[in-house]
């Protein structure tokens, strides 16, 4: 990390500031678009201040795993492409990219967003698998919460496609039948910079953060998913703060994303 | 039904049998088992040592590269396929980050210390075994550290708060007899610095509200200091022998 950077950055918020000129605890104006790509059977596209994001669902007719033969798949994969950030390099999936994918996955899965039972088409033969690629278009940081809010609306706008009697997919045809979708976990992430928490974080306030907690919470306002993130050690105070400020913005952003998803 | 009796009998903030051993691997610059029930991790320290690609290098600092491994027979179910996957990498960045706040490798610029740490066998907890291992390993191989790392899972069964989930227990609504007053199970991973109390790991899948979250915290924590007299007897036993063994031949010399 660039100390003097972080020196600079925690001058700045000890004057009860931000780079952007944002409060603490606010997130960046967030518009949510549904059904973007006509390609995929599911499309949304995220933006939250300079960060934004398209992520799209894509179905097939997969076998089943072994330990899960009557559940479909549900798979979410970033890729951090060179375009998006000059920090971004192409070839395999880095460590980051990695990272996102999981905390999505995991938020969607634990949190327990789609009804898997009701994707087995033949149990232990067929199930639907559902691919969700997040791909950053242009990245300024936060793209942990903002990734998963795009992957949740791009699941929301998903419809099947037709299936003739072969079982055969044709992707032309979209039926009007959505997914088995029952619950919406959003996730909020805290950062620590310093003596400080800041919700949405810039890229700026990324590279100079001690430590980040992603929150996932589902409508009844459970916790479903959690992470830690870098390097900084956290009191168990720090991360009851933590909690409660990232339930107070997870309530604030659920209401711009039910109002989206109508 | 509230959670009360748990499946293998332990209480609730119990955690299974824990056997912890330095020095296992001969060739390491430091090593270590530990067992916590029948999950078995295996580490071992390599380096301080130049590090390549040459890229990577840090000037200012030496830094740590973990690798979690399962070995192929190591899980429940299917073979496990050997090599990286999404899951490997994930807990191997996890738990590079639970230990880097407590190592220090200013004096070593531009070296790698490579913390491998392999499973045998695994019955839920294997990420909390592998980082206690660890940190038995690199004070091991003497790498200056300000705390030892301890780890342990907290969970949440069928609303009750309870500590290192066997896998059995993490699969519980399967298990129970009786109706359930909450069919989630929580899982949550807490690597912490005994000495400040500080969480350095934290990680959770399952449902549950933000009370049991700071209470399964807690829990954790506090076993925490147990778990690291554990660690630092295994290094006191490795070495006590060396100095038993001194002491005792500087009796002989004095003719005692």
């Amino acid at each position: 990390m660039d100390e003097d950077a972080q020196e600079n950055m925690i001058k700045l918020l000890s004057e009860n500031l931000r780079q952007d000129k944002r409060g603490f605890e606010d997130f960046r104006d967030m518009t949510i678009e549904l059904g973007v790509i006509e390609t995929a059977e599911g499309s949304a596209r995220v933006k939250v201040g300079e960060t934004e994001l398209i992520a799209g669902v894509k179905l097939k007719i997969d076998k089943p795993y072994s330990d899960t033969a009557d559940e479909g798949i549900l798979m979410v994969n970033t890729e951090l492409t060179p375009l998006s950030n000059p920090n971004f390099e192409s070839g395999p999936p880095s460590i980051n990219s990695i990272e996102i994918s999981r905390v999505i996955d995991r938020g969607l899965r634990e949190g327990q967003a789609m009804d898997v039972k009701k994707l087995c088409i033949e149990a232990g033969e067929k199930v639907w698998m559902i691919n969700v690629d997040v791909c950053p278009v242009n990245h300024n940081g936060n793209l942990l919460d903002i990734g998963a809010i795009a992957a949740l609306a791009a699941l929301h706008d998903t419809k099947f496609p037709e299936v003739d009697k072969e079982g055969k997919i044709d992707y032309k045809k979209k039926t009007s039948n959505k997914l088995p979708l029952k619950e919406d976990p959003l996730p909020v992430t805290v950062i620590k910079i310093g003596d400080y928490f800041l919700v949405d974080p810039t890229e700026n306030e990324e590279a100079v953060m001690d430590a980040r907690i992603t929150f996932n919470f589902r409508k009844d306002g459970n916790l479903c998913a959690i992470q830690k993130g870098e390097d900084g050690p956290l009191t168990v105070d720090d991360i009851k703060k933590m909690a409660d400020i990232a339930e107070k913005t997870m309530k604030k952003n659920r209401v711009i994303f039910e109002k989206a998803i109508k | 039904m509230v959670y009360k009796k748990r499946l293998d009998g332990r209480k609730m903030n119990e955690t299974r049998e824990i056997e912890a051993k330095a020095g296992v691997i001969k060739k390491a610059d430091g090593s270590a088992y530990f067992k916590i029930g029948k999950t078995w991790a295996y580490a071992a320290v390599y380096g301080p040592r130049e590090l390549y690609p040459r890229f990577l290098q840090n000037s200012n600092k030496g830094i740590i590269r973990f690798s979690y491994i399962m070995m192929p027979f190591s899980g429940m179910g299917e073979r496990v396929r050997p090599g990286p996957n999404r899951r490997s990498k994930e807990i191997s960045m996890v738990s590079q980050k639970a230990l880097n706040s407590v190592v220090d490798l200013v004096d070593f610029p531009n070296t790698v210390v490579d913390v491998v740490v392999e499973l045998p066998q695994t019955d839920a907890g294997s990420r909390c075994a592998g980082i206690c291992a660890a940190s038995i390993a690199l004070a091991d191989a003497g790498v200056p550290m300000k705390d030892m790392v301890a780890a342990v899972a907290a969970g949440v069964v069928d609303n009750t708060v309870c500590l290192d989930l066997s896998y059995e227990e993490e699969q519980y609504p399967d298990y129970a007899k009786e109706k359930l007053d909450s069919e989630h199970v929580a899982d949550i991973p807490v690597a912490c610095i005994p000495s400040t109390g500080e969480i350095t790991l934290l990680q959770m899948d399952g449902i549950m509200n933000k009370d049991q979250l700071i209470d399964a915290i807690n829990l954790a924590k506090e076993k925490c200091k147990e778990i690291v007299e554990i660690q630092r007897n295994a290094i006191h036993e490795k070495y006590k022998y060396k100095i038993n063994k001194k002491s005792m031949d500087w009796k002989k010399e004095l003719g005692e």
